[in-house]
């Protein structure tokens, strides 16, 4: 895998700016600033980035109600995006769609979703017409775990595989749906091993380090752009807070549990990396850090500040006039 | 009915390479032929033949629509939409509204509905009110195939979901229909029969069962105004209720489970506007509350036709 230095500090950058983003979010939900719940990435990031920076920026992807790290990763905006959580009309989804909800079709990001699974047949329509229209473009569809009991996934997947769709379904295997262990709703321990019912690539990856997600996503979007059909990447990873906020009360955790998965946090792990080959100070990163900070602050500021919709957006956009 | 409805389907693809048709069995036509010469015409690229997946190809029509494509997505059987509900009501329906205005959704959602010979429960449904019931949905219920050619193209050519009803009985109907594409516009209701004495709105099937009705009741005097909303959402209620202004008696029949159906909402808004022209209640004719029933004499039973609408509206009339 040949990636520059430049890209290389990219990527942990944009980690940071999901980690970063979503403690803020955290915080705001707990102060009641903002409005609805929140599912936090933190944890996560290695994945949305790992994916995304495989991408060109004429992909698509679907995400998830977890879906925060997935629109900062494919160059979503963060003073939109918390706009949306404050519900301001210059949120990307005009505060009327909130955390759950949040897309920016013209970045390739088709939405998050609030039904588990629904984003894998829309991933699917989107990629069928990426092939109809011949544009060479790739789809992720990013999910948990717990979506893979969804029917919704095994209809989405099985004709994808068919169809020979150009999408990557990535699962995040974060150890949770919801507020029960994976392993208490899920009949297999790898959620890759359901590939092999649908006859396509199943991959299981370190979903804590970037770059091993990277260079199987880079695989698997090559593979789907030449033609050859869909795969499943099962990121093995870790939700460090609670299904909604950072503690909604009523799950407890294995405290060894929790430690182990902190300790391979995977912005820690690839500032490390990244100071090891040189590439980074730790100094640098620090100011790195303290940078997108202010990014975050001076985004929140400005979302907070936003104009609330008028009360005659209540009966916007329910239909589209038809231009004859 | 059915070759209206290919035909509109099959000059909106030629016109349009946004335009194309996924389903079951479309290859072949369809069960009830709505799609015959097309997969021969266009070929698997445009004619997507597809799994018994009714949720995937539901969703299907979503991503592709938001990306821009147009599909007419076919779910064989309305009771097969339980299946796709999801993708239909939470994503379809919602999508635009919740994106905050980002995302258009021209698709079609084609099914075919109703009673059709001991089909049992699960293959009989009359379910358009679901979808009434649902904001970011159009519903559209033609009964002839003027109008099904002309709704179709309207359909295909509209920016938003639309769900296409076609009525099993509708289906086999025929009348003339001119073979050059034409429009008949969406959310406009049709006077089927004009009439002074009483107003019969009437949907699906029922069309046909009130205009034999009309003719047996004009025998007996009675001038009966026959009106076919053809598109159930958005609803025509300004036709239903000039009428209604002019005639002062009104019965709505519908093929559907008369309980919380589109005859009552009809029936409800003409008590809210009309109450000071009403010489009497509103009368509600649909099926009774229970699943459709297999054996041919319960089934009879079950469907309500022009018996029932003579009833409803001998009963107005007090005999």
């Amino acid at each position: 895998m040949d990636l520059s230095g430049e890209q290389m500090r990219r990527m942990l950058e944009q980690m940071m700016r999901i980690r970063e983003f979503d403690e803020r979010a955290a915080l705001l939900m707990e102060q009641a600033r903002v409005h609805g719940s929140v599912h936090l990435y933190c944890g996560e990031e290695a994945i949305a980035v790992g994916v995304c920076e495989a991408l060109r920026k004429d992909d698509y992807i679907t995400s998830t109600h977890r879906g925060h790290g997935h629109l900062i990763a494919k160059g979503g905006d963060p003073r939109r995006m918390y706009a949306e959580l404050f519900a301001k009309s210059t949120g990307y989804n005009r505060g009327k769609g909130g955390s759950m909800h949040m897309a920016a079709l013209d970045l390739g990001i088709i939405g998050a979703n609030g039904i588990v699974a629904a984003g894998a047949p829309i991933a699917l329509g989107v990629a069928f017409a990426s092939s109809y229209q011949d544009n060479g473009r790739v789809t992720i569809c990013f999910f948990g775990d717990g979506a893979t009991n969804e029917g919704a996934f095994h209809e989405a997947v099985n004709m994808a595989a068919i169809l020979k769709a150009p999408v990557v379904f990535v699962c995040e295997n974060n150890g949770y749906g919801e507020w029960s262990p994976t392993a208490s709703q899920t009949s297999v321990s790898d959620i890759a091993d359901r590939a092999a019912a649908y006859d396509i690539p199943g991959v299981i990856v370190d979903g804590m380090d970037i770059m091993a997600v990277h260079e199987a996503a880079t695989e698997a979007i090559a593979r789907a752009r030449s033609g050859q059909g869909p795969s499943l990447l099962e990121c093995k990873t870790y939700r460090f807070y609670d299904h909604v906020g950072r503690d909604f009360g009523i799950l407890k955790r294995d405290e060894d549990e929790v430690a182990y998965w902190r300790a391979r946090d995977p912005i820690v792990l690839w500032q490390q990396a990244l100071v090891e080959r040189g590439l980074i100070t730790e100094q640098a990163a620090n100011a790195m850090r303290d940078e997108i900070v202010q990014e975050m602050e001076d985004a929140i500021a400005w979302a907070e500040q936003g104009p609330d919709p008028e009360p005659a957006d209540l009966w916007r956009d329910v239909y589209t006039e038809t231009q004859a | 009915m059915t070759a209206a409805i290919a035909e509109a389907v099959d000059q909106e693809m030629s016109r349009d390479d946004r335009v194309f048709v996924v389903g079951e069995d479309v290859r072949v036509g369809g069960p009830f032929g709505t799609d015959a010469g097309l997969f021969e015409k266009y070929g698997g690229r445009r004619v997507v033949n597809t799994a018994i997946s009714e949720l995937a190809l539901a969703g299907l029509g979503v991503g592709s629509a938001a990306v821009g494509l147009r599909p007419v997505v076919e779910i064989m059987i309305m009771d097969f939409v339980a299946v796709a509900m999801d993708q239909i009501v939470n994503q379809m329906a919602k999508m635009k509204y919740m994106l905050g205005g980002q995302a258009v959704l021209p698709i079609v959602v084609t099914t075919h509905a109703g009673v059709d010979s001991s089909s049992a429960a699960q293959h009989s449904g009359s379910l358009e009110a679901w979808f009434c019931h649902v904001p970011g949905l159009k519903v559209v219920m033609p009964t002839n195939a003027y109008d099904a050619k002309g709704m179709m193209i309207s359909a295909i050519r509209d920016d938003n979901p639309v769900i296409f009803i076609s009525n099993k009985r509708c289906l086999q109907t025929s009348c003339e229909v001119p073979e050059d594409p034409f429009t008949v516009p969406l959310g406009v209701a049709e006077v089927k029969r004009t009439g002074s004495d009483l107003t019969l709105v009437a949907t699906g099937r029922m069309v046909l069962d009130a205009l034999e009705a009309a003719e047996d009741l004009a025998v007996d005097g009675v001038s009966v105004e026959v009106i076919d909303p053809r598109t159930l959402s958005p609803l025509d209620m300004e036709t239903i209720l000039t009428s209604v202004r002019k005639t002062s008696r009104a019965v709505v029949a519908q093929e559907a489970v008369r309980f919380c159906g589109l005859g009552a909402e009809i029936a409800a808004t003409i008590a809210d506007e009309c109450f000071d022209f009403l010489d009497a209640p509103v009368k509600r004719v649909g099926a009774p509350f229970t699943p459709v029933p297999f054996a041919p004499v319960l089934e009879k039973d079950y469907l309500p036709g022009k018996a029932s609408i003579i009833g409803a509206v001998k009963d107005i009339f007090g005999d």
